[in-house]
């Protein structure tokens, strides 16, 4: 497939007088490890809301596989092989961990795969997505039970469940412990060898760092950087807006 | 146990239920009966969009009359269908006169899906508490139309002429028995469907809807098509309720038809007995449905509805799992040692 | 065109005055609803509650109707915080679905409804007023009395709220409340207890429209279920917790009514606010002065 994955062309969003993004250009090419940082409220969820059709951009356009996005609802760009966790974990409260990931395998996978898996396979893969991010012992439980940290992995998982092509990863990573982390960056890792695109969004330097190929950065909804990791950390204006003087 | 299995098992209790009613040989079981049963599929269908995909329905008496008036005015261009319809129609139609109940229904059926599909179709994408007030909006606005509609008696009303026998295949019976074998079967068909939803693919994706419709969008759950099925379902089931109603009182007038018990119980009846499944419904509305019936026979009628009003609150207030829950609850705290 | 233009006239100044008592009737939700979130299906039942009540103290004490519920507003304020703090309990502190809470004020609705209809029975009751009755003139315009005096008292009160709301510091706090409850407790202040005295004040307007209601008609325990769509069509209308807007709305609606039952009859009316209601959430949910 030529040219990028995803394409996002001078989008822009406002609230109210409040404009929380502004003229964002941003390619990411198949296979690639992007990661998006930037400070608090700098616009970076407005964005993934914006590709993943959660909300609707009001200028620019955004273009997956060449395809334009416009005017889809969520769950067609989840169909085509978008998906993304939850920065504030939305579980499903009355369903069971496990059938938690039950539903993007029951609504997303199908479109792409023909038939629907047998109710013993649909089982088999949620303990399997489960065991990845290592939250198989709770299976049984409700999601009121988890702990923040496991409801993020939790995100994660139903966000692999639904065996996407682009994978937004939406802070993640908070409030884990060190292995934990490394646990977290190995399992992205592992999709990306399988062909999984990947963004990810997070405030911990040292794992983007260390995970991404490229380096984008938003700032009050406008990206002021994008380039090789090493060289956007060293840039000055992003240093100044956010890393810290 | 696979929903084939349980249709035919309600069916049998169904057809005990019947048989032991006839034994009994007291009439008023069988019309204080059929006001249960009723509810029963009331109950359901609500439960099926209120419950199951968390989205209130304040009109549910509107599609209950839109089954009634559907059968009203078929019942009335049956009666007398050249006047009304061109003369090779009325003709062909003929033999097929008068429409039995089933049939009837059917169409009240389609008519009440129809309505729930248009009115889904415009307000199933505002949010959920707005959507609840449009379908108190709507179900005035169908009352308005009713009102003005002299074909099917506007608010003079309607009469129906009741049969004074009925056959049950080859088993001649009283007609209110017929009535009451009709809303039997309606409701096991409804409890069968609200279950077989339940655990299928469908049901996974309403209770999506329910716990959290944005994470179920970014799922790929199609949140609107599935809405729609919810409603046009739910009305459809309402509808076909309300069909054999005319026969059962004789006497239709648009406050009757539209009257608040109908919304009050369909949903207090789901909230009292458990909305996550469909024993819940089936419980409020035998529980709820025959308290009603013994305090409009010894009270008064107005009584009734304050146990609804209170009931209600009560249960939405302390139990808000309903009567399942309750009992849910209670096995989890036994079986922990 | 044909129609008369005294009775047009005429028709429309009735919807202004009716859209006067319309916004008084709705100031209650658009506080509780428009700001509050809460969606207080019961405020009609509160409204009838209060005008029985006018009804009772004008019967026995020969009270003035609007007198008897500024008499009464303490009573409705205590009431109505008795009422948020159970819903608070039960359904915002448990962070339950909003349809629990939608049933609770729906069973209230009911109860209510019910109790007053064991009480006062289904007769209809009114109130005796010395403006009850006349009529001014001006020109062709007839102005009823009984319509001017609620509409012209409502209007006060729209007033005296928006002051409130913008003078005070429990105004502000009820603005920030509105739009981000983190932030006010940030700033030291009880975002509950807020929230509580706005749902009083919002049950207290009640109390008084309830003695315009029965002012401008007779009044039985059902009337009240008519109101349910009105309110909320002119809130969402009125762009939700927009005074203003309810005011602009709410006189829209009056008018509307009163050309269609001028012009088409009475048995219509209660379709114009529900029909209006679902045109503006199909084409604009955000209302007039959208937030």
């Amino acid at each position: 497939m030529t040219g990028p994955l995803l394409e996002i062309r001078s989008v822009g969003k406002r609230f109210g007088g409040f404009v929380a993004l502004e003229g964002i250009d941003l390619d990411v090419a198949q296979g690639e490890r992007l990661g998006l940082i930037g400070p608090n409220g700098s616009g970076k969820s407005t964005l993934v809301n914006c590709i993943c059709g959660t909300l609707s951009n009001e200028t620019g356009s955004v273009r997956f596989e060449g395809r334009v996005l416009d005017g889809l609802a969520a769950n067609q760009r989840t169909h085509l092989g978008l998906a993304r966790s939850f920065q504030l974990p939305r579980p499903f409260m009355s369903l069971s961990v496990a059938d938690n990931l039950r539903i993007p395998l029951l609504y997303a996978v199908p479109k792409r795969s023909l038939s629907l898996l047998s109710p013993e396979d649909l089982d088999a893969r949620c303990l399997e997505l489960l065991r990845q991010v290592g939250l198989e012992a709770k299976a049984r439980q409700r999601p009121r039970t988890l702990s923040q940290v496991e409801m993020r992995k939790l995100e994660l998982a139903r966000a692999m469940a639904a065996e996407p092509k682009l994978l937004i990863a939406d802070e993640v990573m908070a409030g884990l412990s060190p292995a934990e982390i490394e646990d977290i960056i190995g399992l992205l890792l592992r999709l990306n060898e399988q062909g999984i695109t990947i963004i990810l969004i997070e405030h911990i330097m040292r794992a983007v760092m260390r995970f991404s190929q490229r380096l984008a950065v938003l700032v009050s909804g406008r990206k002021i950087a994008d380039g090789k990791p090493q060289e956007v950390v060293n840039n000055q204006t992003v240093v100044s807006a956010y890393l810290g003087q | 146990m696979r929903s084939w299995s349980f249709f035919a098992i309600a069916l049998s209790i169904g057809a005990l239920l019947f048989a032991l009613t006839l034994w009994v040989r007291n009439d008023y079981l069988f019309f204080a009966g059929y006001v249960v049963l009723q509810f029963v599929v009331l109950a359901t269908a609500w439960n099926i969009l209120g419950g199951y995909c968390g989205y209130v329905n304040f009109g549910s008496a509107a599609f209950f009359a839109i089954g009634v008036y559907s059968a009203v005015a078929a019942n009335k261009l049956g009666s007398n269908p050249a006047r009304f319809l061109p003369d090779f129609v009325a003709s062909g139609l003929a033999p097929l006169l008068p429409l039995p109940i089933p049939v009837l229904m059917l169409i009240a059926g389609l008519a009440a899906g129809v309505v729930g599909f248009g009115m889904g179709y415009l307000t199933l994408r505002l949010r959920g508490v707005f959507f609840a007030i449009a379908t108190l909006a709507m179900a005035v606005v169908l009352q308005t139309l009713i009102i003005n509609w002299d074909f099917v008696g506007g608010s003079r009303g309607a009469y129906i002429v009741r049969p004074a026998k009925a056959a049950l295949g080859p088993v001649a019976i009283g007609y209110i028995e017929y009535l009451f074998a009709i809303m039997l079967l309606l409701a096991v068909i409804a409890l069968t469907i609200a279950r077989l939803i339940e655990r299928s693919r469908l049901g996974y994706g309403f209770a999506s809807i329910r716990d959290d419709e944005l994470a179920a969008e970014a799922c790929g759950v199609p949140t609107l098509r599935l809405k729609l099925i919810a409603t046009t379902i739910s009305g459809a089931l309402m509808g076909m309720a309300g069909a054999p109603f005319p026969f059962y009182i004789g006497y239709v007038e648009p406050a009757a038809a539209f009257g608040l018990p109908y919304a009050v119980n369909s949903i207090a009846m789901p909230m009292i007995g458990g909305t996550t499944s469909w024993v819940g419904p089936l419980l409020g509305a035998l529980v709820l449905g025959s308290l009603q019936q013994i305090a409009t026979v010894t009270i008064s009628s107005a009584v009734n509805l304050l146990i609804v009003g209170v009931l209600l609150v009560g249960f939405v207030v302390i139990a808000p799992k309903g009567i399942v829950g309750l009992v849910e609850d209670w096995r989890h705290a036994r079986a922990k040692p | 065109m044909g129609i008369p233009f005294e009775l047009l006239i005429n028709a429309v100044v009735a919807g202004v005055l009716l859209g006067g008592f319309y916004a008084a009737v709705t100031l209650g939700i658009s506080i509780s609803f428009g700001m509050l979130d809460v969606v207080n299906i019961a405020h009609p039942a509160f409204i009838i509650l209060g005008s029985y009540i006018a009804y009772l103290l004008n019967l026995s004490f020969g009270l003035d109707p609007i007198i008897a519920a500024l008499i009464m507003l303490p009573a409705f304020y205590v009431l109505g915080q008795v009422v948020y703090q159970i819903y608070h309990l039960s359904f915002e502190r448990r962070g339950q679905d909003a349809l629990r809470g939608l049933a609770f004020f729906f069973g209230l609705l009911f109860i209510t409804e019910v109790v007053l209809i064991l009480v006062f029975g289904v007769d209809y009751r009114y109130v005796e007023a010395p403006y009850i009755g006349p009529t001014w003139r001006l020109g062709f315009v007839d102005l009823p009395l009984r319509m001017l005096v609620p509409c012209l008292v409502s209007l006060l009160l729209v007033v005296v709220l928006q002051l409130l709301l913008t003078r005070t510091f429990f105004g502000r706090a009820l603005k920030a409340v509105a739009q981000d409850q983190l932030a006010l407790q940030l700033m030291a202040a009880d975002p509950i207890r807020i929230k509580r005295m706005a749902f009083g004040v919002s049950i207290a307007t009640a109390c008084l429209a309830g003695a315009f209601l029965i002012i401008i008609q007779p009044v039985e325990p059902s009337v009240g279920r008519d109101y349910i769509g009105r309110v909320f069509a002119i809130c969402v209308l009125g762009g939700m917790g927009s005074l203003p807007g309810t005011v602009i709305a709410a006189m829209l609606l009056g008018i509307v009514e009163s050309l269609t039952a001028t012009f088409y009859g009475p048995s219509w009316a209660p379709a114009v606010a529900f029909g209006f209601l679902l045109l503006t959430l199909a084409v604009r949910p955000a209302g007039i002065l959208g937030r």
